[in-house]
């Protein structure tokens, strides 16, 4: 990936921007998805909730359902990737998907590494908790980030922790003397030149959405509020009783997360969520967001 | 001061919103409801999703109104998705949105995000030297019917129109540093509103 490539890989990002990206099974839910207003969606064979549930080790998905849902959709597709499995990124770049998740929802394939995302034409997004995470992520070639969260659970609070955590130290570093900064890198364990442009412009130097747990409009809107550039929704819309109404509603809640009689709106009647987990309850090795380094 | 508004629903707003800030005596206004396109003298469509901000305006009513006071001449132009949600004919699509322009377009014309890139031209109705033209899964037009005037192509396909007061482009001068296209465009609106 030349530079030129990673703009224009950056560039899609921006275009995602104030959208929501849908998890879909299936070509009939990826229209589903669509139809509601979805900007992407993400192609798997399993939500993140089944993958909870049914444990055993979750991998890239079959490259079938990966065309059938791209023939069935005009919006971006995205599909992920284990962490540090470069062999299905690059059946996933040669299937001619939009994006690739190198994901801790999957069964990480290595326990050192990332995928070197510099070899791929394709753009990558990765997971973070904390700056230092993302700047990771982006030293090694991610175009987009999203906030882990915790996948699967239905439950905001850890996609809140993460999102709290990157603002608050993108504000630290904002408010440093330069030369502060070095050691600041030495300590989140991040790229200098990386660190430089987040104090200089008081942002990542990509776009940066929410993930993991959202599962209502109102968590949705309030990952926005919170600074997200936009939402992934994972088991939230097709677990829950009524998923094109509910994904609509998310999508609107996303578009006009400042405005609370729209959010009261959109927020009634949706039937049941998915059901929550509370996050003390799960295992700490079944604890997706602790997957990647 | 000329009110420019960025339809805010989804998508590049902040970056046309930060390019119509560099432009003398120009006021970038985001357009979230029916309300703010009471105060506006011109309105760009920002890339993004056209299935998603095609439903919201609909939606949310401002498709009519935005088609009403195209009618009534204000200036319009629709960067990427906002060309798709401008055309009377999607060619592989059967759903049409604001059907203001008379051009057939062609979605996704050049295939995934491994097809975007960027290139440089000269459009001598816009600016003296080539600028930058950036496509992310971009549309062209393959067809203008009478009354619009083509500003650019590339490899034969249409990727610049313009029909009176409604201009379209395939790419994204917002996510350059160049200023032609939107000083354009700004130039349209001065005009609109003498």
């Amino acid at each position: 990936m030349d530079k030129e490539r990673y703009e224009l890989n950056k560039n899609l990002a921006q275009m995602l921007k104030g959208g929501v990206i849908m998890d879909v099974t299936n070509a009939e839910q990826a229209q589903i998805a669509e139809k509601a207003g979805a900007v992407a969606v993400m192609a798997l064979e399993r939500v993140p909730a089944d993958i909870r549930k049914q444990g055993g080790v979750a991998r890239m998905s079959d490259p079938k359902i990966i065309k059938e849902i791209k023939s069935a959709v005009s919006i971006p597709v995205m599909a992920k990737a284990r962490i540090g499995h470069f062999v299905e990124a690059q059946i996933l770049e040669a299937l001619g998907i939009d994006y690739i998740d190198e994901s801790e929802v999957l069964t990480p394939a290595d326990e050192m590494y990332h995928i070197n995302k510099w070899d791929f034409k394709i753009p990558f997004v990765c997971g973070a908790r904390n700056l230092g995470e993302a700047l990771r992520r982006i030293g090694e070639g991610a175009s987009m980030i999203r906030t882990k969260g915790e996948a699967g659970t239905g439950n905001v609070v850890e996609a809140v922790r993460h999102m709290r955590t990157v603002m608050d130290e993108i504000r630290k570093l904002q408010g440093m003397p330069k030369e502060e900064l070095m050691s600041a890198a030495k300590e989140m364990q991040a790229p200098y030149d990386l660190v430089v442009y987040v104090a200089e412009h008081g942002r990542l130097p990509v776009v940066n959405f929410a993930a993991g747990g959202v599962a209502t409009p109102a968590d949705a809107a309030l990952m926005m509020q919170l600074g997200a550039d936009g939402v992934f929704v994972g088991s939230g819309i097709f677990k829950s009783a009524n998923p094109a109404k509910r994904a609509e509603a998310i999508v609107k809640a996303v578009t006009y997360y400042n405005d609370p009689k729209v959010l009261a709106e959109v927020s009634e009647d949706l039937g049941e969520a998915m059901p929550g987990l509370e996050i003390s309850q799960i295992e700490t090795a079944q604890r997706m967001a602790e997957r990647g380094w | 001061m000329l009110r420019i508004g960025i339809l805010g629903l989804q998508g590049s707003v902040i970056e046309h919103t930060i390019m119509l800030e560099r432009l003398e005596d120009v006021e970038p206004i985001q357009v979230k409801t029916r309300d703010d396109l009471d105060v506006i003298d011109g309105l760009i469509l920002p890339g993004g999703e056209s299935t998603t901000i095609g439903r919201l305006i609909t939606d949310y009513n401002l498709k009519d109104k935005i088609i009403e006071r195209a009618r009534a001449g204000m200036p319009i132009w629709g960067t990427c998705a906002g060309m798709i949600l401008l055309a009377k004919h999607i060619i592989n699509d059967d759903k049409v949105h604001l059907g203001l322009m008379d051009i057939y377009v062609r979605r996704n014309a050049y295939g995934s995000q491994l097809d975007s890139f960027k290139t440089t031209l000269l459009i001598p109705a816009v600016a003296e030297y080539p600028i930058p033209l950036v496509f992310i899964r971009a549309p062209y037009v393959e067809k203008a019917d009478g009354g619009t005037e083509i500003l650019a192509e590339l490899d034969d396909k249409i990727i610049a129109v313009r029909q009176g007061n409604l201009l379209a482009t395939s790419f994204h001068p917002e996510l350059t540093d160049d200023l032609s296209f939107h000083r354009y465009f700004a130039d349209m609106v001065a005009k609109s509103t003498i």
